[in-house]
């Protein structure tokens, strides 16, 4: 199949509630699953679904976002025929940065206009699925839907925040709300929507000139009634990290072999940036159970119930209970580390004892010592 | 032509590997999985990129398929170059009928004109069947400052392996007295590693004069060298301590694997500052189940531990069952455990199945089982025991 399909990443006012481990980070870039950063599940979707032009909308603290991406090559999207394209605010006033994502979709229209593609998907990076977008974009034509929106059913929302959208029995969308909303619904909206780019085009100039800043809560929502749009029940896993209680609970989901299997590799691989890490060494002391362990780390320790991401050293005596530990953490000797987040680079020294609860885990931020 | 280079690698990758046996039945030498996610000749290409060499040529011979496309444009090692980088060179048909490589110096010899391009003052030539970390460039400064037609890289060996090797006599200036490949009753236990520094020019005199010769068996070891000798040249020995392994048979591999399971390995992969570059799997992270145990081992992205594993490599994508126990051995990519298989001294080859129950070699028998690639064994195996040497 020839796909006639762009993607766009928008990160425009991406709300998240991840406090410090989005102090010098955008979302899209907070490390997971061991391995990972956010933006590589949608990234890698698009791109196992045959989507080869990929504009990321970038907005604030977005240089961790320009290393992670590069120029695209982990993604296979920096040959002749495919792209990555990071686009940051394109305003020379900053008060417009702020201003709704229509303004920048309006800014960025040149990446549209420039391309031949037909139909444009536009999502957000803290959904974190593998999904496949073919099935979906023939749905929609079959539909003849002008937008069509992926939604989930049921949910396990696990403490993260997502729009509620209702529908009628053809799968019509009828209402939305934000997911403060008093709306009564159990299908929850993925933040992802397919549909012609003339159509976003036309909705981003009226919108704009009517005076709306945002494509979903104005753009959308006031023209529900007169567009045909419709749900896309996605069936697979899903989380929605955009909350600290959802970013723990969803990264221990994985712990499941069987989300495991789903999330890295059905129906497409997850691509990452590779790091070099050699294997990671179990020592002769050396006790885990249910883990997540990725290349580099050095066990001497003990590990239970934990995810630890690339370079991370548990040392002799060190036990590591339902935490996660990013990259070239560094656990002391004698150390306790329970219902933890820490962010890169931590060093725990020796004996110490460190405890969260499931509610309210202990996070320590970046290069922190404790 | 190409921009003028100092030095240009050399790296021999056409290796048969015969005494790899099954490993190597589809598979080049160089392209033989080490360490729980590299390629052997992933050393020597590292050690390019860190010595600061950015044009390579890979010769290469006997089972290319998987080793060209491993190498692909040789992004992995920094050597997808505008100018220079890699290139893959196999022997090729000429207007007057081509040839096969005949011997390590013919296939130089047949790739003059690569290395013409770049017009270097110095060939470094270097094998991709050995493990070590080397910075070439400190061998070339040697070089220069001996003043030497050639040097030769040398490192002390246990005796009783010194004649499995070239070896070398050494003055106190490090200029070589004496060269006998491989002698029967060696007078030296000064291993040549095969990494040889040439001044191009004489290099390339040699290499047509060795031609030339009808009794040549166009090998550098056996030709080039005694030949350089005899003409009363300047050969330097540049003295490498470290570690360095030839894994050219099975009992090798296995215990360069083994190696590195010491507490300090005297080959650290963990070093930053010498990072072993390879094609990344790009698997998620390895899942170890509430049952596992793991200990003294190496475990690799992709992997789902549910048994015992220790004193092993796992490569990437290796999955064990339920009370299954892995003793001793490599598990090279993809194999599949079975629940309650047992597995003791062996090297089980990339994409075997091991069925549930299985019980693969002894624990107290000293011969190294091997696992043909993708080999399928089910209750009643059959197995290629390897005698040790």
């Amino acid at each position: 199949m020839k796909h006639q399909v762009m993607g766009v990443i928008n990160l425009i006012h991406e709300t998240d509630d991840l406090e410090r481990l989005t102090q010098n980070r955008c979302l899209a870039t907070v490390p997971f699953g061991a391995r990972y950063r956010l933006i590589d599940f949608i990234l890698s979707s698009m791109v196992n679904s045959g989507i080869n032009k990929v504009a990321v909308f970038a907005h604030t603290k977005f240089r961790s976002l320009m290393d992670h991406v590069g120029s695209g090559d982990h993604w296979d999207l920096n040959n002749r025929q495919s792209g990555l394209f990071l686009l940051p605010p394109a305003t020379d006033d900053i008060q417009e940065v702020s201003r709704g994502d229509l303004y920048h979709f309006y800014q960025h229209r040149d990446y549209f206009n420039r391309s031949t593609l037909e139909y444009v998907v536009i999502a957000r990076s803290h959904m974190v699925c593998n999904i496949d977008f073919e099935p979906i974009i023939e749905a929609h034509k079959a539909r003849e839907a002008d937008i069509t929106i992926v939604c989930k059913k049921h949910a396990d929302l696990m403490g993260g925040k997502a729009r509620k959208v209702k529908m009628n029995a053809d799968g019509r969308i009828t209402a939305m709300q934000d997911h403060y909303g008093r709306m009564h619904s159990d299908v929850s909206s993925m933040e992802m929507y397919i549909m012609r780019k003339d159509l976003l085009m036309e909705l981003v100039e009226t919108s704009l000139a009517q005076g709306q800043d945002h494509l979903v809560r104005h753009a959308i929502f006031s023209r529900i009634d007169k567009l045909r749009v419709f749900g896309y029940m996605h069936e697979g896993y899903l989380a929605v990290v955009n909350t600290l209680s959802s970013y723990y609970q969803s990264n221990m989901s994985l712990l499941e072999p069987d989300v495991w299997r789903e999330v890295f590799f059905q129906p497409g691989t997850v691509f990452t940036k590779g790091k070099d890490e050699p294997p990671a060494r179990y020592l002769g002391t050396s006790k885990v159970s249910n883990s997540l362990i990725a290349n580099g780390c050095r066990i001497e320790g003990t590990v239970e119930n934990s995810i630890l991401f690339r370079g991370v050293h548990v040392r002799k005596g060190a036990v590591v209970r339902n935490s996660i530990i990013m990259q070239n953490g560094d656990i002391g000797e004698n150390s306790l580390i329970q219902h933890c987040i820490l962010d890169k680079d931590v060093r725990v020294q020796y004996d110490r004892d460190i405890r969260g609860s499931v509610e309210n885990p202990f996070l320590a931020g970046k290069r922190k010592i404790i | 032509m190409g921009r003028k280079k100092e030095m240009v690698a050399m790296l021999l990758a056409g290796g048969e590997g015969k005494r790899l046996g099954v490993l190597t039945k589809d598979l080049a030498k160089p392209a033989v999985y080490f360490g729980g996610k590299y390629r052997i000749i992933d050393f020597t290409l590292s050690n390019c990129a860190h010595s600061g060499i950015d044009t390579v040529g890979v010769l290469t011979q006997y089972q290319p398929l998987e080793l060209n496309r491993y190498l692909g444009i040789g992004s992995p090692w920094g050597l997808d170059r505008k100018d220079g980088g890699m290139a893959i060179l196999p022997p090729f048909v000429k207007q007057k009928g081509g040839v096969w490589y005949k011997g390590t110096a013919n296939a130089i010899y047949q790739n003059m004109a690569f290395i013409e391009r770049y017009d270097p003052n110095y060939v470094l030539v270097i094998s991709g069947d050995h493990i070590y970390k080397m910075d070439y460039d400190l061998m070339l400064q040697h070089h220069k400052k001996s003043g030497a037609d050639i040097t030769i890289a040398g490192i002390e060996v246990p005796w009783k392996e010194a004649s499995r090797f070239g070896v070398m006599h050494v003055d106190d200036e490090d200029r070589i007295t004496a060269f006998e490949e491989k002698p029967k009753s060696p007078t030296s236990n000064i291993a040549s590693m095969g990494v040889y520094i040439f001044s191009w020019s004489v290099l390339q005199k040699y290499l047509m004069y060795d031609e030339a010769s009808r009794n040549s068996s166009n090998d550098f070891g056996k030709d080039i060298i005694p030949a350089m000798m005899r003409d009363g040249l300047h050969l330097s020995a540049y003295s490498f301590r470290g570690y360095w392994k030839d894994v050219g048979t099975i009992e090798s591999l296995w215990e360069a694997n083994m190696d590195l399971l010491d507490d300090k390995p005297s080959l650290d992969l963990a070093d930053k500052e010498w990072r072993i570059y390879s094609v990344s799997p790009n698997r998620p992270a390895q899942y170890m189940a509430s049952g596992a145990s793991v200990t003294s081992s190496m475990v690799t992205e992709g992997c789902i531990v549910e048994g015992d594993v220790e004193r092993s490599v796992l490569f990437f994508g290796v999955t064990t069952g339920k009370k299954s126990i892995v003793s001793e051995s490599v598990i090279m990519p993809n194999v599949q455990i079975g629940k309650g298989a047992r597995i003791y001294r062996a090297i089980i080859g990339e994409g075997a199945v091991i069925e549930d129950g299985v019980c693969i070699g002894s624990p107290d028998d000293d011969a190294i089982t091997v696992v043909a690639v993708g080999e399928f064994v089910s209750n009643e195996p059959l197995l290629l025991e390897v005698e040790p040497s």
